[in-house]
């Protein structure tokens, strides 16, 4: 079996708000979105999105609400805050600055 | 701000952290219900798909944990840490207490030391502005600071400019009118503006105004808080009432707070302004009688100052060669008189306790290493389980500092005590002259010290394990394997501390060694007469009752007569100063027909009674001693110490030879009769002076001192001898009445010298055990560790005595090297207290050979023990260990 690419580091936050600005998700839900999004190339593990999840939500970041799910069962629901979409800007912008310098470097590396 | 708003979030979560955890928990179950249904969906079989749900979810204890860590305090984890250090104290309490105890011993003992180092040398002097505060004397070439002549003193005063005043003080006593008849008090006589100088703020009244020391003024007095309490029933009202001293009414016009003490004088009771020159001392240039305090200008540097009255002093030498030829001036921060002659001491002592210290905390740290030993697999599993490296040296960090707490609150406590205990042991006539020893407690500073002790301790025990643990071998401990590289580091680093721990030792008993000695020396010096079977007594007559000779020689002879006739008084004899006391009262001489540049030659002075010599039993060399015949003799009579002829008349028979006063004035000729051996009239330290004795009975004086030779003991002689005294006349002043053997041994020389040599003696017991136990523990800890090789070796044919010689060759070999560096180190550290050494070296062989011997066996015998366990083994057993 061919090894999956692990997240960039220091993307799975950013990854995370970007899936709530559609709806709001539970736990579960933000693991699936990602893994379909991104064509089963990237995979969420439990193990960093639970932490992750507090992280986002100590800094404000998200709300958390307990809903009933279609299937009637109970689930935490995360939702963006105005605080999370402006961070996930900040975010997003300084992840694009980043890509577009490697991005640099790697083109001259294959001009040259 | 978002840190803020963080911190409360955290906050209000640790108020519901529980329903933090079932949140979590039941989030993570619908999770992993989530995943199982989809997997089901996808035509897993329902059990493969919750095995496949709960593998790749993972652990979700450790999952709930790293969520934990999000949201929790960090120090939380700190509380686990000591919660778990806790534990393992717990689990061995023998090791905990006995780190613990050996801490607080030596954080105890250095924290209490350093007590009084903080009250004497760093805690400023009770007075406004201390540091501007300058001692100010004359100086000539016997004596580096001696006292002012009235004369000069005004003259200095007058001419200066470095000072904003210069004031001067006397200790002088009176006889106090009280009910119970007369009482003698130490006072001291001051110029006006001596307190203000200071900066004292009466409790009472005022102080002294300027003008009112001048001759001629109304008699006044100031009372120390002391004094009102004892003597004044603490009257409010006492202000305006009289006082008689000495015949005379004086008015209280204030009283000194409890605060002040001055401490060159710390035991007058009455502060009296200078008033009448009178006919004797202070009307002459050449009488020396004062000291002087001053107050530098802003500006002015000590240095300046010092050059300034340097100066003032040439040019009265100048103005007045025959009083001032060679008088110069000393000008010395006030805090150099008070707590100068403390200072060596102090620092030995706090040297002392810091090597203690150190010795306590190496110790520790060896049985924190021996533990790390045991505590290989403890770390490998922790850390196969998941732990950091920082949270394990976390670990050892908690543990140390845990200990290192332990030990330093249980120091503060033992400071506290030992404190209290070495201030009560400090006799109360010398406590008087120590002021600082009121500050010594628990303060600011000892505290601030004690926390910083306590961290070196702490970052010295937490510091070992972890240089000693490498945490990349964990499946190392994990297997048995711990033989080979962990062995021989252990033996490098143990055996190191245990060397470290016996140089220390044996500079500690080194230094106690020669303490000791000194002490020895001090007490057995060769004073040039028989101090046993000795009561001395000193007395001051009212000079109203007795003004001139006529009266006062009929006095000494019913003094004689009366104390002789007591039973078991052997001899009597009356002197102008006891021995043992100090080089003072000093006299220029001049020899008559020799040639002469009105140099000063000082001598000691001393006027004593025909018996007195045969009362010292001091050892005529030559010539006679008085008699009562002497008194109408002229020229006078006198007797001079071997001292003075050698250094006056080498090679000469100085008997018949005389002595004048420098202007060769008529009367003051006087007849060498006899020379005595040398009698120790200055302090047991201080070197031999040239003395001249003469007889009593020609220049009778208000102040002087019975000598009585008992034949039973002493002690109990001395409340008869004042009751005699007070039944002659019950207006005589009889005080200081004290033994000979009790003068010596608490003269201030013999007291700190006998005081470090307990100290350090006590300190250097404690150093020598801890030092020994170390040992010891490394060698039977190391036979432990080689059990199986001791058996393989002896399985092979060694002897019992090769397995002795094995063990007893690893100790011999620490020792040595211990002992050898020990000594080098302690003829060093010893170089540096030669200071405080009396008639012995740093490097006496004695001592050095003494100490290398004591510790040398008694290690010698603590490797025995562990060496005979190891030959005992049989060989059998030690293979089938492990």
């Amino acid at each position: 079996m061919a090894k999956k690419p692990d997240l960039l580091p220091g993307t799975l936050d950013m990854l995370i708000l970007k899936t709530l600005t559609r709806a709001p998700l539970h736990g579960y839900g933000i693991a699936l979105s990602i893994k379909r999004l991104s064509d089963d190339v990237l995979t969420v593990e439990e193990g960093s999105l639970y932490p992750a999840l507090q992280r986002l939500l100590l800094q404000g970041w998200v709300k958390a609400e307990w809903k009933m799910t279609e299937t009637n069962r109970r689930a935490r629901f995360y939702t963006l805050t105005a605080a999370g979409r402006k961070q996930l800007g900040l975010e997003v912008s300084q992840f694009e600055q980043m890509i577009e310098a490697i991005g640099r470097v790697l083109n001259d590396a294959q001009e040259a | 701000m978002a840190t803020v708003s963080v911190f409360f979030k955290k906050l209000s979560l640790l108020l519901r952290r529980n329903r933090f955890h079932s949140e979590l928990e039941e989030e993570m179950a619908f999770h992993r219900a989530e995943m199982e249904r989809e997997l089901i969906a996808s035509g897993t079989a329902p059990q493969v798909a919750r095995a496949a749900a709960r593998k790749q979810f993972g652990n979700s204890a450790r999952l709930n944990e790293q969520s934990h860590e999000i949201i929790g305090f960090s120090v939380e984890s700190v509380f686990q840490d000591l919660h778990y250090a806790f534990r393992q104290m717990r689990k061995n309490p023998g090791f905990a207490l006995t780190a613990i105890f050996i801490l607080t011993l030596g954080i105890g003992v250095t924290v209490a030391i350093f007590g009084f180092v903080d009250a004497a040398l760093l805690e400023p002097l009770p007075f406004t502005n201390p540091n501007r505060l300058v001692s100010v004397d004359e100086k000539s070439s016997m004596f580096p600071r001696s006292n002012l002549s009235r004369a000069d003193y005004e003259d200095w005063k007058r001419m200066n400019h470095s000072l904003s005043s210069l004031e001067v003080y006397a200790g002088n006593g009176y006889l106090m009118a009280s009910p119970d008849g007369v009482v003698p008090v130490p006072a001291v006589r001051v110029s006006d503006g001596f307190l203000s100088t200071l900066g004292v703020q009466p409790f009472l009244g005022r102080v002294f105004l300027p003008g009112e020391d001048l001759p001629g003024k109304p008699k006044i007095v100031i009372l120390t808080y002391g004094t009102w309490l004892k003597r004044f029933g603490a009257r409010r009202d006492i202000v305006g009432h009289s006082v008689t001293l000495s015949g005379d009414a004086y008015t209280i016009v204030g009283v000194l707070p409890r605060e002040f003490a001055f401490a060159p004088r710390g035991n007058g009771e009455f502060f009296v302004p200078l008033l009448d020159k009178g006919p004797g001392c202070e009307s002459r240039r050449s009488c020396h009688n004062l000291d002087g305090i001053g107050r530098l200008k802003d500006g002015v540097t000590l240095e300046a100052a010092r050059a300034e009255m340097e100066s003032i002093a040439q040019q009265l030498a100048k103005q007045f060669p025959d009083s001032n030829l060679g008088q110069g001036a000393s000008v010395l921060p006030l805090s150099e008189i008070i707590v100068g002659p403390m200072r060596a001491i102090l620092l030995t002592l706090l040297a002392a306790t810091g090597l203690l210290l150190l010795i306590a905390c190496v110790n520790v740290a060896s049985l924190l290493l021996v533990r790390s030993e045991s505590r290989r697999r403890e770390i490998a599993v922790r850390g196969a389980l998941g732990a950091t490296p920082k949270r394990l040296v976390r670990q050892f960090v908690t543990e140390g500092l845990l200990l290192a707490i332990a030990g330093g609150a249980g120091g503060l406590l033992v400071s506290t005590w030992v404190m209290i205990l070495l201030t009560k042991m400090i006799p109360e006539n010398l406590a008087a002259g120590i002021p600082f020893l009121k500050l010594v407690g628990l303060n600011l500073h000892t505290c601030l010290f004690a926390a910083a002790v306590m961290l070196l301790a702490a970052l010295l025990l937490a510091a070992t394990p972890i240089l000693r643990l490498s945490f990349q071998d964990i499946r190392d401990g994990l297997g048995d394997g711990d033989r080979g590289s962990a062995g021989s580091l252990w033996r490098r680093l143990g055996a190191n501390l245990v060397v470290v721990e016996l140089a220390i030792a044996v500079i500690l008993l080194v230094g106690a060694g020669l303490l000791g000695q000194s002490f020895y020396r001090l007490l057995h010096v060769d004073n040039g007469f028989d101090t046993s079977h000795l009561a001395t007594v000193q007395i001051n007559v009212p000079d109203k009752l007795y003004p001139q000779n006529a009266q006062l020689l009929p006095l000494y002879r019913e003094i004689e007569r009366r104390l002789l006739a007591l039973p078991g008084v052997q001899s009597v004899g009356l002197t102008s100063n006891l021995p043992v006391d100090c080089n003072c009262n000093t006299d220029w001489i001049r020899i008559v027909g020799k040639p002469f540049h009105g140099e000063h030659n000082e001598v000691n002075q001393r006027d004593v009674s025909p018996n007195y010599f045969a009362t010292l039993k001091a050892r005529l060399v030559r010539g006679r001693v008085f008699t009562s015949d002497d008194v109408d003799q002229r020229p006078h009579v006198i007797v001079i110490n071997q001292t003075l002829a050698r250094k006056y008349f080498p090679g000469e028979d100085p008997i018949g030879k005389k002595l004048a006063d420098d202007g060769l004035t008529p009367n003051s000729f006087r007849e060498i009769v006899g020379i005595v051996a040398d009698l120790r009239e200055g302090g047991l330290d201080q070197e031999l002076w040239p003395a001249e004795y003469a007889p009593i009975d020609q220049t009778a004086d208000n102040y002087f001192a019975v000598a009585v030779r008992t034949t039973q003991d002493e002690k109990s002689m001395l409340p008869t001898i004042v009751a005699t005294l007070h039944g002659i006349d019950r207006n005589l002043g009889a005080y200081g009445e004290l033994t000979m053997t009790d003068q010596i041994e608490t003269t201030q020389s013999s007291l700190l010298h006998r005081f470090s040599t307990w100290l350090v003696g006590g300190f250097a017991v404690m150093a020598f055990v801890l030092g020994v136990v170390g040992l010891y523990g490394v060698i039977a800890y190391s036979v432990s560790r080689r059990t199986r090789e001791i058996g393989v070796r002896m399985a092979l044919g060694a002897q019992r005595s090769a397995v002795y010689g094995l063990v007893m060759r690893q100790a011999g070999w620490l020792t040595a090297l211990g002992v050898g560096i020990g000594l080098v180190c302690a003829v060093g550290a010893c170089m540096l207290m030669r200071s405080v050494l009396f008639g012995v070296q740093a490097w006496d062989p004695l001592t050095l050979f003494g100490v290398a011997l004591v510790l040398g066996t008694a290690s010698m015998a603590a490797s025995f023990l562990p060496a005979y366990r190891a030959a005992s083994v049989s060989p059998t057993e030690a293979l089938r260990t492990e």
